[in-house]
């Protein structure tokens, strides 16, 4: 007691018990290169085990949902990029769908297909990013640089046909601003053929990797029953054991048409995280491929389809070419008019939801047919997962905690919004 | 399982408590009473198998008297694959609500946002504070009052900007 009374004298305060408690507080984050993004986590800790975390969330809130109030419909695209960036094609469409549900507009299959395309890509690209970052944290970045140079590839396919990388605005209202070039299908080609050659050596670096076994295996581990009762969603449920996937039980966009299994672990640890997503890789390299034999077939069958990229209900959501907006009145005058939102839209309420690569990302939008929207919420699986962490955690070792953060894969775009 | 079905077996339950029933693009809506919401979720949950909570947030409605603010619940029965959403009101002078958390641990940070942005007291939350906005802050942002800064206002100096004097 006296300690403690001497130290108040002094500038620094320190609770009651501070002296006397056993346990060691440590501040992990908001910025520490074991936690890939703004997380901060209070931890209480004794030796190497977690007592107790408590985490902080909000370090990079942007107030989409605030923001999104006072924007016209295409304004939000550019806000749903910035929540999972890992991903952001996926956010993109998703909320293009949602727009599509409301305006009640039947997309061409062509347009699905090239859809799913990019969807899947992004959801390697997102998976990628993730499985590797589980092994640089396990200590093993090797794997890292060999799967990197492939989410390079598909920026690049990206960059084809929106002409951005990470944040992609990809996608119009009804399909594509313009038709994919041929570049875009060449480099999905060689993308298709180089692919499977790096991922198995990586599979061959870490599955069956004695050491990343031993240091995965019962690591932050969460049974299905806790893991719905905290709503998650995507590969962090099915890892549990519980194999739900949006594309399978509310299908959009033409995936009751693909041939594909939902991977499930049993455990729920970072383990099965991890074989859950490497699977889950394979199922969507099978989608594409699947899907480009759809669009081969289809443009066999009706050579006219090559030139369909959206959908023609949504004509007049659909921005003009470039060209013409320099060029023409018209194009120019319609151009603003979709840009500033003054198409009618109905008044209603929806939800849509997709298979982001994290879970359910959701839209809920309540439309009062004016040029924004009255309110509009996103579903973000990150948000509502990461809230399991303390539970996760605790009473497990710190090195545990910190490879569990990173096969969640929690976004802090997404967490935050 | 159907929407009538679900609409059915819950008027029976709870008769008069339940109201503004409609399906929205398919998916089954209604207003609960506010001090009946646990019971009705509840009820969802253990007999409907309704046993996956997808969302909760909140929406202001400032021009509906007594009951401007509404939360939104939307269940899930994942064997079924159906969805529905909820809706209780409160007013803005006293917004309290019983909270979900313990039905739902999804609801923990969920109702705290709700709280957060719009003020909806969720009474019997073991932690209701704010989760992404500053503690300090002493008003609820997403509430309609709060507008956010107008493109078109003129007593800002940025007339180098194009936005000087337009008159």
């Amino acid at each position: 007691m006296t300690e403690v009374q001497n130290s108040t004298q002094h500038h620094i305060k320190l609770t009651e018990d501070s002296l006397q408690k056993q346990t060691t507080t440590l501040n992990l984050g908001p910025t520490h290169p074991a936690t890939h993004g703004v997380f901060q986590n209070i931890m209480e800790i004794d030796g190497e085990r977690v007592l107790k975390t408590v985490p902080t969330v909000g370090y990079i809130h942007r107030a989409f949902e605030k923001i999104a109030e006072r924007r016209s419909y295409y304004q939000i695209t550019t806000l749903t990029d910035r929540l999972n960036y890992c991903s952001a094609p996926i956010n993109n469409m998703g909320w293009h769908m949602t727009i599509e549900k409301l305006l009640n507009i039947q997309t061409p299959k062509r347009v699905d297909y090239l859809r799913v395309i990019i969807m899947e890509l992004s959801r390697i690209a997102d998976h990628l990013v993730c499985n590797s970052v589980v092994a640089v944290d396990t200590g093993a970045l090797t794997g890292f640089t060999y799967v990197f140079q492939f989410r390079e590839r598909i920026y690049e396919i990206f960059e084809e046909v929106c002409g951005s990388r990470l944040t992609t605005n990809i996608g119009r209202v009804g399909g594509f601003e313009r038709n994919m070039s041929p570049a875009f299908f060449s480099k999905i080609e060689s993308f298709m053929r180089d692919f499977p050659k790096t991922m198995k050596e990586f599979e061959t670096l870490l599955n069956r990797n004695r050491i990343f076994m031993e240091r995965c295996i019962g690591a932050g581990p969460i049974n299905a029953d806790r893991a719905l009762n905290y709503g998650f969603t995507g590969p962090n449920l099915r890892a549990a054991g519980v194999d739900y996937d949006v594309r399978v039980h509310a299908p959009y966009c033409s995936y009751d048409e693909f041939d594909f299994v939902i991977p499930t672990g049993t455990t729920g640890d970072v383990y099965d995280r991890y074989m859950v997503r490497n699977d889950e890789i394979w199922q969507s390299y099978k989608i594409i491929q699947q899907a480009l034999e759809k669009i081969t077939r289809l443009e066999k069958d009706a050579p006219e389809m090559k030139d369909v990229f959206y959908a023609p209900e949504a004509d007049h959501f659909h921005l003009p070419a470039k060209e013409d907006v320099y060029s023409k009145m018209e194009a120019l005058i319609y151009h603003f008019k979709i840009i500033m939102g003054e198409i009618a839209v109905p008044a209603g309420e929806i939800y849509h939801s997709v298979e982001g690569g994290n879970g359910e990302l959701g839209y809920y939008l309540i439309s009062d047919g004016g040029r924004t929207p009255y309110r509009l919420h996103f579903r973000r699986p990150c948000f509502i997962y990461y809230q399991a962490y303390p539970e996760i955690v605790e009473n497990g070792l710190l090195s545990d905690a910190v490879i569990t953060l990173s096969s969640l894969n929690v976004i802090a775009g997404e967490l935050d919004a | 399982m159907t929407n009538e079905s679900i609409q059915q077996q819950l008027t029976d339950k709870f008769g008069d408590v339940l109201s503004g029933w409609d399906t929205p693009y398919g998916m089954l809506t209604f207003s609960t009473r506010a001090a009946k919401n646990t019971e009705v979720v509840g009820y969802l949950k253990n007999e409907l198998g309704f046993n996956f909570m997808t969302d909760l947030t909140a929406v202001h409605y400032p021009d509906r008297k007594d009951e401007e603010l509404c939360v939104v619940y939307m269940l899930h029965n994942l064997i079924d694959n159906i969805r529905v959403r909820i809706k209780a009101y409160v007013p803005s002078a006293q917004p309290d609500i019983q909270t979900m958390v313990d039905l739902f641990s999804t609801a923990n940070w969920l109702e705290r946002e709700a709280y957060d942005f719009f003020g909806v007291n969720f009474v019997g939350h073991p932690n209701l504070i704010r989760i992404m906005n500053v503690d300090e802050m002493d008003y609820f942002p997403l509430r309609k009052e709060y507008e956010m800064e107008d493109p078109t206002r003129r007593d800002k100096d940025d007339e180098m900007f194009g936005r000087g004097n337009w008159q």
